[in-house]
């Protein structure tokens, strides 16, 4: 009976997301799958995704956000087109993991969480990546950047930046 | 189940209670107290604060006493000295993420966690500071967000959700980044919030607070160009006692009368006579809809929480909403052109102001441009009892010594009638009062409709009205606490939907649970109890009024003779009535 708001930043959900999210919207328990699976469509939650999303479960919005911002896994922002994933595991901790992020941080002038103005780059902490022989690491996309240095970041930065 | 008695022990001493009653509220039946955050007896417990624990003797384990339910024979120990060191490290631990800025915040005096720091005593706080800056949130003209405030007690969000369904507020992020907030980066003003205040009025700190805008109030009585006429609700004269240590439900309104003129209003008029009045309108709005086959059911409109709420979340009832504008509207249109014409003056040399129980009331003077029916604003300025309260303790006035003064013709006089407007269902009983005359050309043999009233959510009653030989059934329902509307519409469209015959004819919805008595701009504290003290006090004042029936008050009379002609009329309309749009939950 009610209109969750009246902008219309059109979001189109392809065929097959509509009908997942039928087939799972009346089950207990299943709303942080479909928001998995709404994540993986967009890369991340954009508002008028969950608006959508509210409309089509008939959950109020705020739940639904309480929901999104509870687990760290869920984005609201759009990432950067490189999205850093820093291993924050025990390994690459111990071996400078901190370090990376100070230097990303100094090199990008974003904090973690954020995106680039040019939106190429944003990073995150991550929990281990399972490379531990690699620590520290650094994983972005398919690319896997092992025994890393601050030093070496600008190299990293480049390559990525021309992909 | 719940009717049987289950016996325990507090501290030793044997009290008999309801199966299923909380050691929380068995200690209160025992006349102990044990200190509570985020439970509240309006609210479903959820054991968050970790300030209530006690102990069940024989065992040396702490529970939480909100969420934790009577067992037979047990002997609940409520305080002993380690029970006390827990609570004083919990609150300890709250305060350390709490500013201490208690000399310049809102609730100095009245604030829940100010009082317990003093109870126990806390002279310095042994952790270090975890005070988050958070930004204000300033967005909407009735309830503003302090979230550095916030101690995540989540009372305000069980009320945004629970007992007024809008969702509004909720719990984002997590740990001790958990903060209160609208959905996704938007401000109150952009979400579905209806202002009702109810999460102010249960915030146990400074963390959502009332627009407090007696400074305005006070610039206004400074300048001598204007003149400051006021206004005062219903339910205010029910509450305003307890900010000067009277028992709820004592009647004061001979005393709020003179109090406004000591703080330097010209003249005070009362809200209940354009209660009267709204009666005139309305009831002759229902009559006009029932005998000439108009759009049914009539819903009620004088709560402006519920006129946002039905626009936002009950577009398709629009019609079926009455047009009539609320009293305060109302009488703030009558102030700005009847007493000015009679005073020799314009709509702009008065500043119209009004003391009402409700934070909604401070949206409602600005919801549209029919809130200038006058040409200027018809209600200049909305104060809550609590900030009328704060005036007259700055302005020195010994509030109980006051000798009782009368309100200021012409708009001063009202029924028994109006009054009752400050309970639930008492729109819904004076309404009928004067439709019942209106149609049988008789008044009710017993005014008192007793249906209407109490604290059940959905009341559903009917009257019969002699008709010309025949008889009309009226059949009425009356929602209070904003969730409690949602079934009664469901009726209604099912009804419809069904072309089966409507379940009510005439719908009374109020936003606050008791309706006006417990507005979130009341004195803090409402609770089941004092909501009880509250009506009684309203339904006294009916009872002893001399004249109960709004079509009976004299100014009300002279009031349409001499200005507006008769309910209904053009000028009528154009002064008294108004109407509503949709709008999308959030603006963005
Ligand atoms: S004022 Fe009412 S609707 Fe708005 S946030 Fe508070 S409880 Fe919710
Ligand atoms: S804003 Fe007030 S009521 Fe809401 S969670 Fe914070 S302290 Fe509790
Ligand atoms: S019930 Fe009364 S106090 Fe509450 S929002 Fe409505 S008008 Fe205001
Ligand atoms: S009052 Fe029981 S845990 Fe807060």
């Amino acid at each position: 009976m009610s209109v969750i708001t009246k902008d219309k930043t059109a979001t189109e959900f392809s065929s097959t997301l509509v009908q997942f999210i039928e087939e799972w919207k009346d089950k207990p328990g299943s709303l942080i799958m479909i928001l998995h699976r709404l994540q993986q469509e967009f890369g991340f939650l954009p508002r008028p995704a969950i608006i959508q999303l509210s409309q089509m479960l008939q959950l109020p919005l705020a739940k639904i956000y309480g929901v999104v911002t509870f687990y760290h896994y869920f984005k609201l922002t759009k990432p950067g087109r490189n999205n850093i994933q820093v291993c924050m595991g025990t390994a690459c901790y111990l071996k400078g993991g901190e370090d990376i992020i100070h230097e990303l941080e100094n090199l990008l002038g974003i904090h973690l969480n954020q995106v680039s103005d040019d939106g190429e780059f944003s990073f995150e902490s991550v929990r281990c990546v399972g490379c531990c022989g690699l620590a520290p690491v650094a994983v972005c996309g398919t690319e896997v950047f092992g025994k890393l240095v601050p030093d070496k970041l600008p190299e990293v930065l480049a390559k990525l930046k021309s992909n | 189940m719940n009717t049987m008695n289950i016996n325990i022990k507090i501290n030793g001493t044997p009290v008999t209670v309801p199966a299923g009653t909380s050691v929380l509220k068995a200690g209160k039946l025992a006349n102990t107290k044990i200190p509570a955050l985020c439970a509240h007896p309006d609210l479903k417990a959820w054991g968050a604060c970790g300030i209530c624990v006690v102990k069940v003797e024989g065992s040396p384990k702490m529970v939480r006493a909100c969420t934790t339910e009577v067992v037979e024979g047990q002997n609940y120990i409520t305080h002993d000295p380690d029970i006390v060191e827990t609570r004083r490290t919990t609150l300890e631990l709250i305060m350390s993420n709490h500013p201490n800025e208690c000399l310049t915040c809102p609730r100095n005096g009245c604030c829940e966690l100010q009082t317990l720091s003093a109870e126990f005593g806390i002279r310095d706080v042994p952790f270090a500071s975890g005070v988050r800056r958070l930004p204000e949130d300033l967005s909407t003209p009735s309830v503003q967000l302090h979230p550095a405030k916030c101690i995540a007690c989540g009372r305000c969000a069980l009320v945004c959700q629970q007992m007024q369904d809008v969702w509004a507020l909720e719990f984002l992020n997590r740990g001790d980044q958990t903060r209160i907030a609208p959905a996704g980066d938007v401000t109150l003003a952009e979400s579905p919030c209806i202002k009702c205040g109810q999460c102010s009025a249960h915030c146990p700190v400074g963390a959502i607070t009332e627009v407090d805008e007696t400074r305005k109030a006070w610039a206004a009585l400074r300048d001598k160009s204007k003149e400051v006429v006021v206004q005062i609700a219903p339910a205010v004269r029910v509450a305003l006692g307890e900010e000067f240590g009277l028992e709820p439900g004592t009647l004061v309104t001979g005393k709020v009368y003179a109090a406004l003129r000591r703080l330097g209003f010209s003249k005070v008029f009362d809200t209940n006579l354009s209660a009267d009045l709204t009666i005139m309108e309305e009831a002759s709005e229902f009559i006009h809809r029932f005998t000439t086959g108009g759009e049914l059911p009539l819903i009620t409109s004088c709560c402006p929480s519920w006129v946002d709420y039905l626009e936002k979340y009950h577009t398709d009832m629009i019609s079926n909403f009455s047009t009539a504008k609320s009293p305060m509207m109302m009488m703030g249109a009558m102030v700005k052109t009847y007493y000015a014409e009679k005073a020799g003056k314009t709509a702009a040399d008065i500043v119209s102001v009004a003391i009402m129980p409700c934070t909604a009331k401070k949206y409602e003077i600005q919801r549209s441009d029919d809130m200038r029916s006058s040409g200027a604003a018809d209600v200049d300025l909305s104060l809550t009892t609590r900030e009328l309260a704060r005036m007259i303790k700055q302005a020195g006035i010994d509030f109980v010594n006051l000798p009782d003064e009368p309100a200021d013709s012409p708009l001063g006089i009202y029924t028994g009638a109006a009054t009752i407007f400050g309970a639930t269902g008492g729109v819904m009983e004076a309404a009928l009062r004067t439709a019942y005359y209106m149609v049988s050309g008789k008044n009710l043999t017993s005014v008192d409709l007793v249906a209407a009233r109490g604290m059940d959510g959905v009341k559903i009653a009917s009257v019969k009205i002699p008709a010309g030989g025949k008889e009309i059934e009226v059949r009425f329902a009356i929602a209070h606490g904003m969730a409690n509307v949602k079934v009664v519409m469901e009726q209604v469209r099912a009804a419809k939907a069904a072309g089966k015959e409507l379940p009510f004819h005439f719908i009374e919805v109020m936003a606050c649970r008791g309706g006006c008595i417990s507005g979130g701009g009341q004195p803090y504290g409402s609770t089941d109890e004092v909501r009880a003290k509250r009506t009684a006090g309203i339904y006294k004042d009916d009872k002893d009024s001399v004249i109960r029936l709004s079509h009976e008050n004299p100014s009300v009379q002279a009031l349409y003779k001499d200005f507006l002609g008769k309910p209904n009329s053009e000028k009528a309309h154009h002064l008294l009535h108004t109407h509503y749009v949709p709008r999308p939950l959030y603006v963005k």
